[in-house]
């Protein structure tokens, strides 16, 4: 895999950019041409470069997402000539360099589509219906300072190393943006899979499970019919495999949250 | 929420039950044509395995019902399924692009509608027997037992029609085609998957719907070639 | 004049934290439902401060700029975090690390702040790990650690090289849980435009909703920042693009005392700058440099050919020949410098000449390409995408960028700044690590602010508060300050200039890394002190957003935090100039020992300097408060 070391041979391109006023204004693409591309720069840094260019011109620049610009705050969400997060594997729209794109290239870029990650403007989305899910169910119950000792629970290294697989997802909302009915199984799973594959996670495993899932239904997306499109484009390569997890451990709870005795007095707690 | 109404409204939920219900028809379908190879065998014997599945009287129709069950239901939740998936992207891509979706699984609502127009006629034509109530009437006389129905007679009239054969080859394509992905997927939605056997699961998966498609395909294609031919 | 006082309580060092505890007063639970508390910012201080305050029964809002408390800055940490657990039995312990922490931090932070630091570290690892943060494993189940910068035990606990993002992902876990409950409302797209200071105390924000541009008031009974630090004034920087010091800034600017600002903190291990389009430099973690070696040809005329074409012997280490005790895992400020010292000698390499060498062939050899991949795998990734290099096969080309600002809000023990209810933590704050950070603290710092010092510090403020600033937003002190931000905003859209706001933010960049960069000087300085004015002046002149204020708009966002970075730039380059001495993080070439390293002034700089505004067009007035060093004597840092 060692890539050429690339000429620096500036090149030109077109961007046809979806533009949206506002969430409920109609949108449509328009199309800006960008010479003078160095293959180093990265694709967010043409249109901060395109952007400058729009603004002296005095028009509006194009809105989108980004911040940490290094892959890990999965704010960045373009959908690049199809694609979420553009061509490549395993990277979010921030490690995107020119380099992978050529001369006289007409790049495409959308948001990322989805009822549930409504448009806010151009290439922006609103994509909270992330942190209801996690709201609902995406933690371990645990009360600053009531923690035992780190070492006291230990974890075999084989889990920890497939929750922190699970773990490394970013929340961007590829997975959902590529999936061809929007499902945010991809993310849920991860969730669901980090948390519960860690001993600390089972006390709420089964009603973590049920919640999120009930909250993900709630938000609008769409669901999984196991094409995979989500983990071919997940900036972090996070496996399906979770999918088929987060299927198994919502069975099982929906089964065992009806057959297990419940104890008379677990509507009091505590007074 | 219930039990009942997680698995019907939720959609984790709904696609077990997808997969469960597509699992009790890919085994159904498995064990028609393993019946239905006995065309290959002399008269006797399909004619017998017909005669012993009638005769199971009220088990036949518990067994009938429960599949019954499973397709409307497999059939219900994929309408609802996709209507919802449409919703979920209510605008579309100005590119499509596709990663590694396979064809198969794009099709599933399409290939599932025209086996469903198949299975209709198919039951029609075979069960019912609408338009050739003579079917009925006809006998054979097992060798030590009563006179039965004359299945193996009833199959070799209906595919010496061409259109008839024609669609049920299709039919059994799609539907092959439609297991294609179904096998594996359904195991996915059960939760019975990860990717250290998912190379074996889909070679199994395309080897056994080239099987499945073929061994049907054989039925028509022997009657009109006339290797299967009407006893006396 | 404003008034400093540490409140650093008495006693024996290692009693301070625990009686301190135990004297302050509390809000008892039946009142604590009474009391607001605005928490602006997400990271791990922000949202680990924020659910904890929830949980404790205060009612909490939080207020982030980004779509998500995810997303903060704190994600992009990658290497570790620090806790003094000895779990390798290799003689670590609370005093070794308070130890290790105030040396890396050049005797220029409080003695009992960083104490307490080091004491509740051990709490975060046990917190962390009850949240479920999968930390890197022995194949026992046990934790594993690895060892860092400016440290001889192994320390540091990690994630793969996602540590940041794990423990932000835990905290954010415990907000979102919160968030869930009710007890914290959550107010995302909202960033903070002013303080509201009534009667001598924060009491309440003026907030900008980000999407809709509605300019909204919230009163609380006390206000606490975890905004994070300032590094993007020097434009490029390993920060976030968004990372601002915005809401700093307006909290000096309403009387708050900014502290420290010269002491930046510059990383040794980032990807060489490639172009003039670049938007941010890129972090390669720190941990690299346990298996990595650093170095750069012995001659100058070797700087521009393939590395594989320099032999051993015309490679210099110069971190193991200057270091040898501590070699390559110096602390970042030393090595930093070392690398800009040999780029100066002209053995600079690559195609700018400004990048060094880090060096994996040995690891690779030593322990084979697998076990650095199961290490580095993701770094050896990250520098593939950037630079299109192989870093299996080739040495990475590394120099040192802006990463962390140590200085920050000026705050007593308690967290508390010098406005009685305005809190400051985690990066925001100019407390722990002195004139110099270590690595692996940074996180470590943020979590103790938020999980284990701000809910015992705050009680004691609110217990001499009566609860009920809601009734306040129609007070004449909310009415001025929405109507300066307005103001602000106006001024931006109705100006008729000619340049996007990116322009200025790079010009400013490239003045501060010139001036006030690794090396700075008293020329410089008086220069930078020349040009950063007369580019504001030009700024406000010539600045051109687009688009209205009611909308998403994000040259208007950057505008108002560019405006905000070229003042704060002004007052870093001030506080570099009067600091006439080397510390960590402050370099000044005029003030070095003749082998290049800091000479400190203790006699004469031994104190913090707390920066207080003095108004539009003032020079801000210079207060200290000593450093009182009890317990350890402030000696010469060396790693030699």
């Amino acid at each position: 895999m060692v890539a050429e070391k690339p000429s620096k041979k500036l090149f030109s391109v077109t961007l046809r950019v979806w533009r949206q006023p506002g969430p409920a204004a109609p949108g449509k693409f328009v199309e800006y041409p960008a010479a003078n591309v160095n293959p180093d720069m990265s694709f967010l840094e043409l249109l901060d470069v395109v952007n400058d260019g729009l603004t002296v011109k005095g028009e509006e620049p194009i809105a989108f997402a980004h911040d940490c610009r290094e892959g890990i705050c999965g704010t960045c969400s373009c959908t690049i000539n199809g694609k979420p997060h553009g061509p490549g594997h395993g990277i979010a729209t921030c490690q995107l360099y020119m380099r992978s794109f050529q001369d006289g290239d007409v790049i495409v870029v959308e948001p990322f589509r989805a009822k549930a990650f409504p448009i806010q403007r151009d290439l922006v989305t609103d994509r909270a219906a992330f942190d209801k899910i996690q709201q609902a169910g995406g933690f371990i119950s645990v009360r600053t300072g009531a923690a035992p000792d780190a070492n006291s629970i230990p974890v075999p290294k084989e889990d920890a190393d497939l929750a922190m697989d699970a773990a490394a997802c970013i929340g961007c909302g590829a997975c959902v943006a590529a999936c061809k009915n929007a499902s945010a199984m991809l993310f849920v799973a991860a969730k669901v899979s980090h948390l519960g594959l860690m001993p600390q996670g089972q006390p709420e495993r089964d009603r973590r499970v049920l919640a999120m899932v009930q909250t993900m239904d709630a938000a609008g997306f769409g669901n999984c019919t196991n094409q995979y499109e989500c983990s071919a484009v997940c900036p972090k390569n996070i496996t399906h495999d979770f999918i088929a997890r987060l299927n198994r451990d919502y069975a099982k709870a929906l089964f065992r949250t009806r057959f297990k005795p419940v104890s008379g007095a677990a509507a009091g707690g505590a007074g | 929420m219930n039990l009942l109404g997680s698995l019907f409204q939720s959609s984790i939920g709904k696609k077990l039950l997808m997969a469960f219900t597509g699992l009790v028809l890919f085994g159904f379908v498995t064990g028609h044509l393993i019946g239905n190879l006995q065309i290959f065998l002399p008269p006797e014997k399909i004619n017998a395995y017909g005669h012993m599945l009638e005769s199971l009287g009220a088990v036949l129709w518990l067994i009938r019902l429960f599949l019954f069950a499973c397709l409307v239901i497999h059939l219900w939740l994929a309408i609802q399924l996709t209507l919802e998936n449409r919703a979920a992207r209510p605008v579309a891509y100005g590119v499509e692009h596709t990663n590694r979706a396979t064809l198969a699984s794009r099709l599933m609502a399409r290939s599932g509608l025209v086996v469903l127009a198949f299975l209709l006629f198919h039951l029609a034509q075979f069960t019912v027997r609408i338009g050739h109530p003579e079917w009925s009437e006809h006998t054979y006389q097992l060798a030590n037992g009563p006179a039965v129905r004359d299945v193996y007679n009833m199959v070799v009239h209906g595919f010496s029609s061409v259109s008839v054969s024609v669609f049920y080859i299709i039919a059994v394509g799609l539907l092959s085609y439609h297991l294609s992905h179904g096998v594996v997927s359904l195991l996915q939605s059960l939760g019975l998957k990860n990717e250290r056997w998912t190379r074996g699961l889909e070679g199994f998966a395309v080897a056994y719907c080239w099987g499945y498609f073929l061994l049907n395909a054989a039925i028509p294609l022997a009657v009109l070639g006339g290797f299967v031919q009407l006893h006396s | 004049m404003a008034k400093l006082e540490s409140k650093t309580p008495a006693g024996p060092l290692a009693d301070k934290w625990q009686r301190h505890k135990t004297e302050i007063k509390l809000v008892n639970p039946a009142n604590k439902r009474k009391y607001e508390i605005i928490v602006v910012g997400a990271g791990l201080a922000g949202s680990s401060a924020a659910a904890t305050l929830a949980e404790l029964g205060y009612r909490v809002k939080n207020f982030v700029f980004h779509d998500s408390p995810r997303r903060a800055h704190s994600i992009a940490a990658q290497g570790g975090i620090n806790a003094a657990k000895n779990y390798q039995n290799d003689g670590d312990s609370v005093h070794r690390l308070f130890y290790d922490t105030l040396k890396g931090g050049d005797y220029r932070a409080r003695e009992a702040n960083v104490h307490r630091l080091a004491e509740v570290s051990v709490n975060i690892i046990d917190q962390c790990a009850a949240q479920g943060v999968p930390f890197a494993r022995e194949y026992g189940g046990l934790l594993a650690n690895r060892s860092f910068g400016g440290a001889q035990v192994s320390r540091t606990f990690y994630a793969r090289g996602q540590t940041g993002q794990q423990l932000l992902l835990g905290a954010y876990s415990a907000l979102s849980r919160m968030v869930g409950q009710g007890g914290v409302e959550l107010h995302t797209n909202s960033e903070m435009l002013d303080l509201v200071v009534v009667d001598g105390h924060a009491k309440g924000i003026i907030v900008r909703d980000l999407i809709t541009g509605a300019i909204t008031r919230h009163s609380a009974d006390a206000v606490v920042l975890a905004t994070g630090g300032y590094g993007n004034v020097f434009n490029l920087s390993t920060y976030a693009r968004q990372s601002n010091a915005t809401a700093i800034w307006r909290a000096y600017k309403r009387g708050a005392c900014l502290a420290n600002p010269c002491y930046t903190q510059i990383h040794p291990t980032c990807i060489p700058v490639s172009g003039d389009y670049q938007s941010k430099l890129t972090l390669m973690s720190e941990s690299l440099r346990n298996d990595g070696r650093i170095w750069v040809p012995k001659k100058k005329e070797d700087a521009k050919k393939n590395p594989a074409d320099i032999a051993e012997a015309d490679r210099d280490y110069y971190l193991e020949r200057i270091y040898p005790s501590f070699g390559n895992l110096a602390p970042r400020d030393v090595s930093s410098r070392a690398a800009m010292r040999m780029c100066e000698e002209g053995r600079g390499v690559g195609e700018t000449g400004l990048g060094v060498y880090l060096d994996f062939s040995d690891a690779i050899k030593r322990l084979g390409e697998p076990a650095v991949r199961e290490r580095y795998g993701n770094l050896f990734d990250i520098y593939h995408e950037i630079t299109a290099e192989n870093a299996y096969q080739t040495p990475m080309r590394i120099f040192p960028a802006v990463h962390y600002t140590m200085g920050g809000l000026w705050v007593d023990y308690n967290l508390m700044s010098n406005i009685p209810g305005l809190f400051v933590l985690g990066e925001a704050n100019f407390s722990d690590h002195g004139a110099n950070r270590l690595g692996a603290s940074a996180l470590m710092q943020g979590l103790a602010d938020g999980y284990f010092v701000i809910p015992y510090t705050i009680g004691d403020y609110l217990a001499g508060q009566k609860p009920g600033a809601k009734t306040l937003t129609d007070r004449a002190e909310f009415t001025q300050a929405e109507q300066n931000v307005t103001a602000m905003t106006q001024r931006f859209l109705s100006n008729k200039g000619k340049q996007p706001v990116s322009h200025y933010h790079k010009r400013l960049g490239k003045i501060m890394w010139e001036h006030c960069g690794m090396a700075r000087t008293r020329a410089g300085l008086e220069a930078a002190l020349q040009k950063i004015p007369a580019l504001r002046a030009e700024f406000w002149a010539d600045v051109l957003v687009p688009g209205s204020a009611d909308t998403l708009n994000q040259s208007l966002e950057q505008a108002g935090r560019v405006a905000d970075f070229i003042e704060l730039g002004e007052l870093l380059c001030r506080d570099a100039l009067t600091r006439e001495e080397s510390c960590g993080g402050h370099f000044r070439e005029e003030y070095q020992h003749p082998d290049g390293e800091c000479k400190r002034d203790d006699e004469k700089f031994g104190h913090v300097a707390a920066w207080e505004y003095q108004g539009e067009g003032q020079t801000p007035l210079r207060n200290t408060e000593p450093l009182n060093y009890e317990f350890t004597k402030m000696s010469v840092r060396s790693y030699k």
